[in-house]
């Protein structure tokens, strides 16, 4: 029984393979299309500068950004550990007894704190 | 030679893939038949989502056209179903661009990392009785990892492009991608409780009546934070024409903007299949032993034609308010939702730890009470929180003129 599971695991692997193999393998008809001259492929310097609506390009891409995406950023971190001690929990729930809810609820009750007092330290607006 | 699966193998069920499995072992061994059969329904669920993408392209551009009274692609072949082929065609031959400075390797790597993980995401989805690649027993949790594998994409779109705009569409994107991850997993955790189980074709199982009417909010949840996770309107901020071009895929050209298009119309097509099976029965119906591929389908169809109906029907809302949507509003619905639910199996439950059918329609019956309650009161609390504060205009008095308006 064990070894079917890991052939379970096998087969995604193989399809793995097979999708990866697909959109590559289109990529290679293009390069294949311009090798035979079907498809253009004469870049100037004009044509291969970054797209600026038009006009001539200045600048790099190196810009400053928000700030705010950071605090994002944070709090999707902690939600998505909290998500990931959920799951199992979640599976095996319907089995389980009162001190199990207890118990999470005590570790979903802190992390919600959290995040109220995010909302009410405003962190949660990208206006200010 | 004949390879034979033993009855008790989790393989055995999956009808194709023993059919193939025991043909090619009569005269292989049985590596290679294992490799064959696997092969053979790679085949099948690669075009499964690459045609799915097509037609989605063709469909969207025609249910668009009718709900913005005009007619949509209609010359290539009947009612222009043809129109994706000669989309293909037409890109394959464009000339492809990699603009200057870009980081070679990240910019080539991005389309076929576009595509694979939704091709992948299809591995774990039952479209009929015992047809899933891998009936996994982590199903959900394979989705949601998978899944996320498209948010590093785009980010490498947007890094490697050497271009402002995409490295703006980039940083957006993964903001949104991020924040609307949350309320998703969240919703799928009741789904998950109430089936005691993550593999799929159990959850499918499970469904005596549909979750999307045991868990409205849930659903909700859901087809909100995937609409967002798929870039579409009214979440599309990431390549919002009006304001950065067209986002992280701005420097992409011919073949591979072909590859990114699909993965995008794909992903409405694998999203609403997931949707579809949890939430709608996937492929349970009746005659569901000959007929689930129809009901799947037919599920699946809706699902798709409800994301097209939100992109008519929503204008493109800004970020701070995409934000706002989804901590202020959608997390805690999710939460809501976990909450109700856990109490609600832990209440009712019998001694054996299954869930009757009586049960689930308690759950619904309670449920659509608390989704209509919490709606209305996370709704009116972020009411005036999700409109921007804009500088109000302030009187400025010059000495000698006027007074002028500056804002």
């Amino acid at each position: 029984m064990l070894e079917d599971y890991f052939r379970q695991y096998g087969l995604i692997a193989i399809f793995a393979v097979v999708a990866f193999a697909v959109p590559t393998s289109l990529l290679a008809a293009s390069w294949l299309l311009s090798r035979l001259k079907i498809r253009p492929q004469n870049p100037t310097p004009v044509k291969l500068e970054p797209y600026e609506c038009g006009v001539q390009t200045i600048g790099g891409p190196w810009n400053q950004f928000n700030f705010r995406y950071y605090l994002y950023a944070i709090l999707f971190v902690i939600f998505d550990v909290e998500v990931v001690f959920l799951y199992p929990w979640a599976t095996r729930f319907i089995s389980f007894e009162l001190f199990a809810l207890i118990e999470m609820a005590v570790f979903v009750g802190i992390l919600l704190i959290g995040w109220a007092y995010a909302w009410r330290k405003r962190d949660l607006e990208w206006g200010n | 030679m004949s390879c034979q699966l033993a009855s008790d193998s989790i393989l055995y069920a999956n009808g194709i893939y023993r059919l193939v499995y025991e043909i090619v072992g009569v005269v292989l061994p049985c590596w290679v038949a294992y490799a064959i059969a696997g092969l053979v329904f790679a085949f099948i669920l690669v075009n499964a989502v690459l045609l799915g993408a097509a037609v989605i392209t063709w469909g969207e551009r025609r249910v668009l056209g009718r709900f913005q009274n005009r007619v949509g692609p209609n010359r290539w072949g009947p009612f222009g179903l043809f129109q994706p082929v000669a989309d293909l065609v037409k890109l394959l031959t464009k000339e492809d661009l990699r603009p200057e400075g870009s980081d070679r390797v990240v910019f080539s790597l991005v389309p076929v990392l576009m595509v694979a993980p939704l091709i992948l995401m299809t591995a774990v989805v039952p479209f009929a009785r015992n047809t899933a690649l891998a009936s996994l027993n982590v199903g959900v949790l394979f989705i949601l990892a998978v899944s996320s594998i498209t948010s590093v994409a785009i980010f490498m779109a947007g890094w490697s492009s050497n271009n402002r705009y995409a490295m703006f569409g980039a940083a957006r994107a993964v903001a949104v991608l991020i924040s609307y991850e949350i309320p998703v997993v969240l919703s799928l955790l009741g789904v998950v409780m109430v089936a005691a189980s993550m593999s799929l074709g159990t959850i499918v199982e499970a469904q005596a009546l549909p979750f999307f009417l045991v868990q409205p909010l849930a659903f909700l949840v859901f087809m909100a934070g995937m609409s967002a996770e798929l870039n579409r309107s009214p979440f599309d901020v990431a390549e919002a024409e009006s304001e950065i071009i067209a986002g992280y895929h701005t420097e992409y050209s011919g073949v591979r903007f072909a590859l990114i298009q699909a993965a995008e119309f794909g992903g409405v097509g694998v999203v609403a299949a997931i949707a579809a099976t949890l939430f709608l029965g996937g492929w349970s119906g009746p005659w569901s032993e000959y007929l689930g591929w129809l009901w799947f389908l037919i599920k699946t169809g809706i699902i798709v034609f409800l994301f097209i109906w939100f992109r008519a029907t929503y204008p493109r809302l800004r970020i701070d308010q995409i934000m706002a949507f989804s901590w202020k509003f959608l997390l805690p619905l999710a939460m809501v939702n976990l909450v109700v639910v856990t109490l609600e199996v832990f209440l009712l439950r019998g001694d054996d730890g299954v869930l009757t059918h009586t049960d689930l329609a308690i759950m619904a019956a309670i449920n659509l009470a608390v989704t209509v309650i919490a709606i209305a009161v996370f709704g009116n609390l972020i009411k005036d929180r999700v409109t921007f504060r804009t500088r109000q205009p302030q009187q400025v008095v010059v000495p000698g003129v006027s007074t002028i308006e500056v804002s």
